[in-house]
This record gives C-alpha cells, sequence and structure tokens, in this order.
C-alpha cells in the first residue's frame, strides 16, 4: 500500500480521513500558516491551524525599548497595511501624555490611512483571485499598489516599513515635488515621459491623479470578478457567518460588516478626523466570501472619496504637521546644529525617549483588517510596562474550524484569502 | 516494403513530430507573452530578439537539472509516468490529416484511435501521482482521473452527432464531408455540440479554468509536485501537445480543417485559391490556441464538484440530446 488510507491493523477494517500538513510552505497559505486539514474525500472534517512560526516577541520587545523606539515595530506587525498599525501604538502614547495633534497632521493621517485600506484591500482583492486561480487581477491590483508605494515613498523615504507617524503628528509635512524616473536603457524616453506626466506636481497631485484613475480601475476588477460566473460559484454561500457568532468569535472589520452588523470604529469612536468626513459604511448579508469581496471593494471605492476629501483640506489648510511638545517631539536639525541645549536634548530623545506618566490606556484603529487596538501600561518610565497589541486577524483565524468544516478542500484556500490573513500580526 | 519507402515513413514521422514540436515551442513563449499583454506587462523578453528563445534556454536548463526520485515514490513507475504521458501525446498526430493525403496513418477508425489513445494519456499522470507517494500528487492523480473519465464521455458523445452527418469515422472523410464553404461546416448545426466539444476539449487537456488536477494554489502542483529536471518536462511538453492536438480535432471536427472558408464564395474563392489548406489549418488552429489562452488569463479555476457537475449535468446531456437533433436532422433531409 502506497499510500496508508487503510489503518493497517485490519486489512478490511475501518476507513480513516486523510490527513495532510497545508503549509508552512505553500502558495495560499498566506505567510506561514501551517494548517493540519483532516479531509474525507475533498470535504473538510477539521482544519487545525498552528501558528507561531513568525513570532518575533514583538511586545516583549517593546517592553524592553523606549517609547518611541518601537513605532518601527509597528510597521512589521501587519506588513500589508502599515501605517494604520502605526497610528494605533501612537495614538496610545499621545493618549497615556494627553498630547495634542495638529489638524494638518490628523487630515495626514487619515489619508494615509486610507491609502493603507485601499493597499491591503487590493491585495485581498488580487491574492484571492490568484488562489482561485484567476492570474490577471493580480497583475491589475499591482499596478495600483505600486502607485500608492510610492505614495509612501514620497514621505517617508521606504515603500514598505515607513515609520512616519510619530507621537504629536508625523514626521514631515507632504514634500511638494515627487520623484522622476530617469533616463536608462532599459526603458524607452517616451514611457519615462509618461511615467512622469503625473508626478510633475506635488505628492498631493499625485494623489488626486490616483483618485481621479481610481474608480475606473475598480470597475475593470469588478468586471473581471463580480459578475463572472466561476468566480460566483466559487464565493456565494462559502463559510456564511451570521451576525451573532461572528460577535462571539470576536470578528472585526470587513469580515463582521459583511454579515450586515454595523460597527465601525471610524463611525463608532470617531478618532483622527473621522467626524468630519463624508464616507458610506458598506454592509454585506450572508457573511460569505462573495459578501466579504463586495464589501472590501466598497470599502476601496468609500476610501477613495475621503482620501479626495483629505487632499482638499490639505490643498487649503497650512500648518504644523507635529505637536510643539519640546520633550515628545525631537528639536529641529537646525536648532540642533545652533544650540548645545537642543543638541543635548537631541541626543536624550533618540537615546532615552521621554518619560510617559503613570497609567494605562486602550487605543484602537479601524484598521483594514478590523479593530487594531493597543493596550499599554505605563509605570512613569521611558519604557511601557506592558504592551499587548490585538490583532484584528486572530480572532477571524481561530474561526477557520468552524468556517471549513463541511465545505471542500479548494474552498480553504478561498476562505483563508478572504479572511485577509497576514502572519505578521497573527504572531507578533 | 523496400529501404527507401521504410526511410520515407521514418521521414515523415520525423517532420511531423518536429513540427509538432517547434509549434509547442513557440506555443509556451506565445501563452507567456499573450498572458503578459493581457496583464499589463510584456512577457520574456531577453533571451534572444523578443524573447524567441526562451523556451529553448528553459529545454536546456531543464535538461541540465538533476532529477529527483523521491525515497518513498515507486522508481519505476515514477520514471515511466512522464513518458506514457509524452508518448501517448506524440502518438495521436500519426492519424492527423493537414491536407487532403498528408497523413501517416490513414485509417478508418481514426476517430477511435484518437479516443484510445487520448485516455491512455491520462495513465501518465495517474500514475504519476500514485507513484510519488506524496499527499498533493496522489490528491491530483485522483482528481485527474475523475475529470479524465467524465470528459471522456462528454467528448465521445460530442462526437456521435459528427459521425452520424459524415457517415465516415476517417478523419480526411470528416473534412471532407465538410466542402462548399464556411456554411458548410459542422460548428453551425451543431453548435451546441461545438461548445461541448470545446469545453472538454480545455478539461482534457488540464487547462485552466479546469486546471484542478495541477491547482497550484490548492493542491501546490497536483500529480507533478514531486516531478523535477526533464522528466518535469515532459509533462509540460505532453500537456501543450494535448493543447494543440485538441485544437487541432476541433478544427478538423468542426471548422472544415484544410478547407477554406471561401470556398463556394463566387468572387472570394478564386481571390485565395492561392492559400494553401496547410495554412487555413494552421490559422483554425491558431484560434483556438489563442482562446485557450485567453480563457486562462481571464477565469478562475472550478471546484472539483463544480467540474463535475457540468461535466455530468451539462455536458453529457446537451451532447446525447443534440444526438436526436441531428437525427432528425438528417432524417429530414437538412443535413
Amino acid at each position: 500500500m502506497m499510500i496508508d488510507l487503510v489503518s493497517r491493523s485490519n486489512a478490511l477494517g475501518e476507513l480513516k480521513n486523510f490527513t495532510f500538513n497545508f503549509g508552512p510552505q505553500h502558495p495560499a497559505a498566506h505567510g506561514v500558516l501551517r494548517l493540519v486539514v483532516e479531509v474525507e474525500g475533498e470535504t473538510v472534517v477539521q482544519i487545525d491551524p498552528h501558528i507561531g512560526l513568525l513570532h518575533r516577541a514583538t511586545e516583549k520587545l517593546m517592553e524592553s525599548k523606549p517609547f518611541n523606539h518601537s513605532i518601527g515595530y509597528m510597521d512589521r506587525l501587519d506588513y500589508v497595511s502599515i501605517l494604520p498599525n502605526e497610528h494605533v501604538y501612537v495614538m496610545a502614547i499621545e493618549q497615556l501624555l494627553g498630547l495634542k495633534v495638529p489638524k494638518r497632521a490628523q487630515y495626514i493621517r487619515v489619508m494615509f490611512d486610507e491609502i493603507s485600506r485601499i493597499l491591503n484591500h487590493l491585495l485581498v482583492l488580487g491574492s484571492t483571485a490568484l488562489d482561485m486561480g484567476a492570474l490577471t487581477p493580480w497583475f491589475y491590483t499591482f499596478r495600483e499598489r505600486e502607485i500608492l508605494m510610492d505614495c509612501y515613498e514620497a514621505v517617508s523615504g521606504a515603500r514598505m516599513h515607513a515609520n512616519y507617524y510619530c507621537p504629536g503628528g508625523v514626521l514631515r509635512d507632504l514634500p511638494n515635488r515627487m520623484a522622476q524616473f530617469e533616463e536608462s536603457p532599459w526603458r524607452f524616453s517616451s514611457e519615462i515621459k509618461d511615467l512622469n506626466a503625473p508626478r510633475s506636481g506635488s505628492l498631493l497631485d499625485y494623489i488626486q491623479y490616483f483618485t481621479d484613475i481610481f474608480p475606473a480601475r475598480c470597475d475593470e476588477y469588478e468586471a473581471l470578478l463580480t459578475d463572472n460566473r466561476i468566480w460566483k460559484q466559487r464565493t456565494v454561500g462559502i463559510s456564511p457567518i451570521d451576525a451573532d457568532r461572528a460577535l462571539a468569535l470576536g470578528f472585526t472589520g470587513p469580515m463582521l460588516r459583511s454579515t450586515g452588523y454595523m460597527r465601525d470604529l471610524r463611525v463608532d469612536q470617531p478618532y483622527a478626523v473621522y467626524d468630519a468626513l463624508d464616507f458610506n459604511i458598506a454592509l454585506g448579508k450572508t457573511g460569505d466570501c462573495y459578501d466579504r469581496y463586495l464589501v472590501r471593494v466598497a470599502e476601496m471605492r468609500e476610501s477613495n472619496r475621503i482620501i479626495q476629501q483629505c487632499v482638499d483640506w490639505l490643498r487649503r489648510h497650512k500648518g504644523p504637521v507635529v505637536s510643539d511638545h519640546p520633550k515628545v517631539v525631537p528639536p529641529t536639525r537646525e536648532r540642533s546644529k545652533m544650540y548645545m541645549e537642543e543638541m543635548i536634548h537631541q541626543f536624550k530623545h533618540f537615546s532615552e525617549g521621554y518619560s510617559v506618566p503613570e497609567g494605562e490606556t486602550y487605543a484602537a484603529v479601524e484598521h483594514p483588517k478590523g479593530e487594531m487596538g493597543v493596550y499599554m501600561v505605563s509605570d512613569g518610565a521611558n519604557k511601557p510596562y506592558r504592551v499587548k497589541i490585538r490583532a484584528a486577524g486572530f480572532p477571524h483565524l481561530q474561526a477557520l474550524n468552524e468556517l471549513c468544516r463541511g465545505h471542500m478542500l479548494s474552498d480553504v484556500v478561498v476562505i483563508l484569502a478572504s479572511m485577509d490573513i497576514v502572519f505578521g500580526e497573527i504572531d507578533r | 516494403m523496400t529501404l527507401f519507402t521504410l526511410m520515407m515513413v521514418v521521414l515523415q514521422i520525423g517532420l511531423t513530430l518536429g513540427l509538432v514540436l517547434f509549434m509547442v515551442l513557440y506555443l509556451i513563449l506565445a501563452e507567456r507573452k499573450i498572458m503578459g499583454y493581457m496583464q499589463g506587462r510584456v512577457g520574456p523578453n531577453r533571451v534572444g530578439p523578443l524573447g524567441i528563445l526562451q523556451t529553448l534556454a528553459d529545454g536546456i536548463k531543464f535538461l541540465h537539472k538533476e532529477i529527483i526520485l523521491p525515497a518513498q515514490s515507486d522508481y519505476a513507475l515514477f520514471m515511466i509516468a512522464p513518458m506514457i504521458s509524452l508518448v501517448c501525446a506524440f502518438v495521436v498526430w500519426s492519424v492527423v490529416p493537414i491536407a487532403p493525403g498528408w497523413v501517416l496513418a490513414d485509417i478508418d477508425a481514426g476517430v477511435v484511435f484518437v479516443l484510445a489513445i487520448t485516455s491512455l494519456g491520462s495513465y501518465g499522470i495517474l500514475l504519476g501521482g500514485w507513484s510519488s507517494n506524496s499527499k498533493y500528487a496522489f490528491f491530483g492523480a485522483i482528481r485527474s482521473m475523475a475529470q479524465m473519465i467524465s470528459y471522456e464521455i462528454a467528448m465521445g458523445f460530442s462526437l456521435v452527432p459528427v459521425l452520424m452527418v459524415s457517415g465516415s469515422m476517417n478523419l480526411t472523410q470528416i473534412v471532407l464531408r465538410q466542402s462548399g464553404g464556411l456554411l458548410h461546416w459542422y460548428f453551425l448545426p451543431m453548435f451546441p455540440i461545438f461548445a461541448v466539444f470545446l469545453i472538454s476539449a480545455v478539461a482534457e487537456t488540464n487547462r485552466a479554468p479546469f486546471d484542478i488536477t495541477e491547482g497550484e494554489t490548492e493542491i501546490v502542483a497536483g500529480y507533478q509536485v514531486e516531478y523535477s529536471g526533464f522528466i518535469f518536462a515532459m509533462y509540460f511538453i505532453a500537456e501543450y501537445t494535448n493543447m494543440i492536438f485538441v485544437s487541432t480535432m476541433a478544427s478538423l471536427f468542426f471548422l472544415g480543417g484544410w478547407l477554406s472558408p471561401f470556398q463556394g464564395t463566387p468572387y472570394f474563392s478564386l481571390l485565395f485559391s492561392w492559400v494553401p489548406g496547410v495554412i487555413w489549418l494552421l490559422l483554425k488552429v491558431l484560434l483556438f490556441l489563442y482562446l485557450f489562452i485567453w480563457i486562462r488569463a481571464t477565469f478562475p479555476r472550478y471546484r472539483y464538484d463544480q467540474l463535475m457537475m457540468i461535466g455530468w449535468k451539462v455536458c453529457i446531456p446537451v451532447s446525447i440530446l443534440w444526438i436526436f437533433v441531428v437525427s432528425l436532422m438528417i432524417l429530414g433531409g437538412i443535413l
């Protein structure tokens, strides 16, 4: 017997189910997820997710470093939507410090949170389609992601791990000019001209350009998928869940809203400047994979509207982008070169950091994947006493067994993709 | 048989195989290029001008790679399986006419031969998946067996009306019965059958959206997950050879093979009379191949049970129904 389907103890004996490993090296495992899947034929009997392969002890590391050193760690949590991670962390510090954030910084944060939301949802959309065997949407969504990555790069210098928000605001104001493509033997000069055309103005012009073209691009994805019969056969009715059960399992974000339950922190407990902006919340009905997809596409369109409003506001209002708190915010480069005290202050800021008053707080943002929270306890030192991160993906993953049971092996891939799992935040 | 005729036969076989392999070489490149342009990228363009040597370079690379034999596998079957696939993919070409008289074996039971050998080809996949002794490969093998058997039936039934109308199982005769221009080709009176045949053809060749046997995101690469080096390339070549083969079959059965579409049209038939039949056949085959690639770039993959559902609940009933419709048409003297 080559494959041990029949138990060896008894030649005619009871049939055993087929158990196999799905991951940690699997094209559809979305990182380093290992699933032990038990199937009967192709129908899933049980799924046991094994996590921890990407565990880096982020929370413990944060306890051993000054507050301002850990912002970069937040980038590495959910490495698909980076800036909302930072947002929740700096929000927690600001709450403990009672720090006021300038209006312009808040608009910049909201704009980049929404840019991250589009980045995230584009990835989910593309990879869900890819996991189902549709190759093309992936390339289309990555074409748009490239534009948004350039926005990240323009403000922070890094395409992914931006490290752009800081307690009290953002590190620097939006740049007035965009980086240009240069002549190279690998591109035609006409091509370079086309590439540079939207980059002739400031970053805001470039984002404006994106918001103008994006609705048409959304239509393009939807033309490929929304009414595609195969897509619908693969997603409609796959892993439906009702709102009560979803709440009991701790679902948030698009996973919860696709069941028709209205919960969005941007509306329920508005942070930053979300209460000044006009946007709608997309709700689903059945909570199946198709509704999750529809909710995400609708959210992208709404995010696009929010970005447009932010761009308008930012064009009209100039001002500081970081608070003037002398301890939390480092001195400017000019001042630190000019005054000895500022030089010392600069050194102390980046080595020792600052002390945060004793207390505890919980900050949460509507992360693209759901509610992302940071519970922070400070004992008055320059390091947090305890940081606990609530990753949105963790409760979603724990429902995997429940959602997949009774579906087929091919559906596991779809369900996993529609959950929008990123291992950086689940394993922390 | 004199030595001369023997040499001629060998030469013809060599020529046919050479032609097929040449087409495979450029079909692979064409697929990558066409899909590239559909997806907003350019595809391979580094090896040779416009990348025309890319597949050749890949083939050489495959030859250089080590063939890894899984320790727990059945070595003999593991090595033989891809050969079965490849040999079956090549053997069917012996009965394919590319112009009147241009055929290696002009046998009367051509259609039966084709169906028999293509069925045999699925053993390559079954044995490959099974002998690998890997769980994913095993899944691939099971899926491929179910899929192949279901769509063999659909394909077989979809050919029955063609045989009824043409009154022959000889491929040359089937084509010649369609002479008389575009409107005499079988795809018009048998359009539903034509669609069933195309769907079965996609499924038979394991192409997207029916590529569940490979299912690279579910069962990683299915039956070929343990294969490396040139034995993997054999599967690869066999798949693309089969693609060209089913496209040729579709052209012969439904689009009049090497016949000109303007046959019988007063003015155009003269205008295009210089075009050799082989070119018409090639154009039709390329049309189907483009369709294959286009479908792959557009659609997600079906799920295993949905695939079986389409096979058994749609394709087979439609083709059986159309056997009756065609019978009535023959009785009524329309065909």
